[in-house]
């Protein structure tokens, strides 16, 4: 096939959104994230099918399958074009008289629709559901509303355009300024200026460059990149054309983890269409640019997210990171100029080439500008994806698009940044969503990573496991990290069995000090913060652990009594009836009692126990 | 660990380490994860005779290829069960229980992380966020997700796989 020219895309963008309009035609969006997979939507979407075509309606309507909606909680989700009619939690048996009364009868089946816990009234419209309402997808635009594995799709939604732009009207200077003029930071969590980052590699001297993209979403509790590739792959691939001009490379490479593999297939899908359009290759769109994109896959290392480290494992190399400078921009994979972007930071690109650099800049705060993508998850109602402008405030995210904490739980804290980040509590709910604001109180924006944690959360435990996670991650080549991480896990485990001492807390902060000052990479660098953010706001947690031997969360084995308050015990025997080791003692009417000697502390009573009786 | 009786019995293809060496990734030692990858795929593992083949056939000392081998978290040097079964530990997982489901499955499979049952049935392996933070607690069992995990539906779900 021959390379497509503007006024081919054109074409195709034309037919398609002729074709995807057609009048009287119902679209049925599936939801096919990882997240709606899990729960059932193959299921689901072959049951549709099957009634489609049972039920002769195949002229009527289109189904869909999309990449993540968002409202991962909800799942499976399907929308319903025109009129985007949300329908949740549907089973493959739902499915007859879904049909029944949406494509043929012509009204919503209500039992399917959201309602709004709070006024308990049901919402028929997406855009009226507080989840959404809150939102401005910009990075996740075609999010629920593509196919991503139809380029076609993509172009009908100005696909390619930007690339288009940049290739045949600008030059490498007008797209690092229009970049740099949008104010754009990195996404992947260091928030450094985008436009800077390209300017230094477009002014690097050298015939040989490369394009990275960063796919290698380690953080826990972050998914965004892994939905926008499931849900937006060409958008990742325009950014990388785009970049690929601007400093003038013509081989990219796509670092994406092993363990996503749905976003690996798409991405291999829409590498394949965009070559077989001529959008990758050679003389993309008549341009005389050539530019093509590999996939590398991860095998499995955190640390490979620093970006030396990334390199150094796509050269077949252990993904060790090495001091800096000299930078990527001048000496990054194989020595040559290099610049390395995260998903999320590519994603935007098309956009604001089209758009231009000042209507990005237009939005968000001072120093930080767009939008930010966040993976809501932990102890909240509405988990799932959500894109805000910048300067949101951190209580409009978790109150009014998460919908607050479940089962009247109060909340205590969210943590941002993973690994390197820390947690806010509720004192700092208003900070607003801003790379500087964020980190004054003690968290880094980071990836996006937004874990919301209520009342029953020991601080001192979240410190540990982040702990457990990061000396289990460090590479092992600079010896702060590799030595004092191990360290601060040691204390922090001996404060959660119960063996703390008074010096302990002196000593965390000391040595957190030292791995920050000494460590040779970010990884290192960041190590300490959870320690230090929960120091720093639950400083009362740890001495309850210290000197009452006491986890005032009920989460620390060690330190609970395994007693049952009389006055709290309703006697309703559920902690009896659950317990597997027949230690507890209970008649009806009669509070329940533990017996220490049979009790393996397996914590199966305190989690059957509704009234907090047990401690 | 049974890994030296397995070994022993275990026939390399030399041809199809050929096919991936050569033919996939032309020899290139920049290619080695991949090839690695490649083929844990085909045999579950890393047979220690499949490392010393690569090591000749691309030039790169089996010294390397191990400390490559042994930094990702994804090789294995050991044989695999029949199912693998990987336990989120993932931060939305663990504020919502994941360290209960974690000891309950090493209760009642009576193997550690890393290890293999006896019969060759399941293999264990604890992973840091599959990304799929809506359903926490998780397990993925071979390619499936089972999410919203309580600790007395673990039984059943293992009875599903042979």
């Amino acid at each position: 096939m021959p390379n497509l020219t503007v006024l081919d895309l054109l074409k195709i963008k034309e037919d398609t959104q002729v074709f995807l309009e057609a009048p009287g035609i119902t679209t049925l969006l599936i939801c096919g994230g990882t997240g709606c997979h899990a729960t059932g939507g193959k299921s689901v979407k072959e049951a549709l099918e099957n009634e489609i075509q049972a039920k002769g309606l195949g002229q009527k309507a289109r189904i869909v399958e999309t990449g993540c909606n968002g409202f991962c909680a909800m799942g499976p989700i399907m929308v319903v074009q025109p009129g985007g009619i949300f329908y949740q939690k549907i089973k493959p048996e739902d499915i007859p008289e879904l049909v029944d009364h949406q494509l043929i009868q012509g009204k919503p089946l209500e039992r399917l629709l959201y309602k709004d816990p709070a006024s308990k009234k049901t919402v028929v419209s997406q855009h009226d559901i507080p989840f959404f309402a809150h939102q401005m997808p910009l990075a996740l635009r075609n999010k629920g509303i593509i196919n991503p594995e139809v380029i076609e799709h993509y172009i009908a939604r100005d696909g390619y355009m930007g690339a288009a732009k940049a290739l045949l009207e600008m030059d490498k200077e007008d797209i690092v300024e229009q970049v740099r003029l949008s104010g754009l930071r990195g996404r992947g969590g260091a928030g450094f200026p985008t436009g800077v980052k390209w300017d230094f590699a477009s002014k690097s001297p050298g015939d040989v460059k490369y394009v990275l993209c960063n796919a290698d979403e380690g953080d826990p509790g972050a998914f965004m990149d892994r939905s926008i590739l499931e849900a937006d792959p060409h958008a990742v691939l325009e950014g990388m054309i785009i970049a690929s001009k601007a400093i003038n490379s013509h081989q990219g490479y796509i670092y994406a983890r092993t363990e996503y593999p749905l976003a690996i297939r798409r991405l291999e899908i829409a590498i394949g269409q965009a070559r077989n359009y001529g959008l990758l290759g050679q003389n993309i769109l008549g341009s005389g640019h050539d530019f093509d994109i590999e996939i590398y896959q991860g095998a499995g290392a955190f640390v490979c997210g620093e970006e030396t480290a990334l390199m150094r494992s796509i050269e077949g190399k252990r993904g060790m990171p090495r001091p800096r400078p000299p930078f990527p921009a001048i000496q990054g994979l194989w020595e040559k100029p290099t610049i390395l972007n995260n998903v999320e930071t590519l994603a935007n690109i098309p956009q604001i080439i089209i758009r231009g650099g000042a209507w990005y800049g237009g939005i968000g705060t001072e120093t930080s500008k767009g939008t930010k993508v966040f993976a809501l998850s932990g102890d909240i109602n509405n988990i799932g994806l959500v894109e805000v402008p910048m300067g949101t405030s951190l209580r409009t995210i978790i109150y009014d698009v998460g919908g607050g904490i479940p089962n009247k739980k109060k909340f205590k804290a969210v943590q941002l940044g993973g690994p390197s980040g820390g947690c806010v509590p509720e004192a700092h709910l208003d900070t607003l969503v801003d790379y500087e604001a964020i980190a004054k109180v003690g968290a880094i924006m980071g990836s996006g990573g937004a874990i919301v944690m209520d009342e029953n959360t020991c601080m001192v435990d979240m410190a540990r496991f982040f702990m457990d996670f990061i000396q289990d991650e460090s590479c092992g080549k600079c010896t702060p990290c590799r030595e004092g991480t191990r360290r601060l896990l040691e204390i922090l485990i001996k404060i959660c069995d119960g063996k703390g001492e008074p010096e302990d807390l002196n000593n965390l902060e000391t040595l957190s000090a030292m791995i920050k000052d000494a460590s040779l990479c970010g990884l290192g660098q960041t190590a300490p913060n959870p320690v230090l953010s929960t120091l720093r706001y639950f400083r009362d947690e740890y001495e309850a652990h210290i000197h009452e031997k006491r986890c005032p969360a009920k989460r620390c084995v060690a330190l609970l009594k395994f007693e049952i308050n009389p006055d709290i015990c309703t006697a309703c025997g559920s902690c009896f009836r659950s317990c597997p080791a027949e230690a507890i003692e209970w008649q009806k009417k009669q509070p329940a009692r533990i017996n220490r000697d049979k009790c393996i502390k397996c914590m199966t009573c305190f989690e059957k126990c509704k009234f907090d009786a047990i401690f | 660990m049974n890994s030296s009786v397995s070994e022993a019995s275990l026939e390399l293809d030399y041809r199809e380490l050929d096919r991936i060496i050569e033919e996939d990734y032309q020899n290139d030692k920049e290619n080695l994860i991949m090839i690695l990858q490649a083929i844990q795929k085909t045999y579950n593992y890393l047979p220690k005779p499949a490392l010393s083949y690569l090591a000749v056939k691309i030039g790169v000392p089996v010294s390397q290829i191990y400390g490559v081998a042994t930094f990702y978290s994804t090789f294995s040097l050991e044989p695999r069960g029949r199912n693998i079964i990987s336990i989120c530990l993932g931060t939305a997982c663990h504020v919502r229980g994941g360290d209960r489901i974690h000891e309950t499955l090493v209760d009642q499979l009576q193997v550690h992380d890393g290890q293999t049952t006896s019969d060759n049935r399941f293999t264990l392996e604890s992973v840091r966020c599959i990304g799929c933070c809506s359903l926490g607690p998780v397990i993925k069992v071979n390619e499936d997700m089972h999410g919203r995990l309580k600790q007395d539906e673990i039984q059943s779900i293992l009875s599903r796989y042979e």
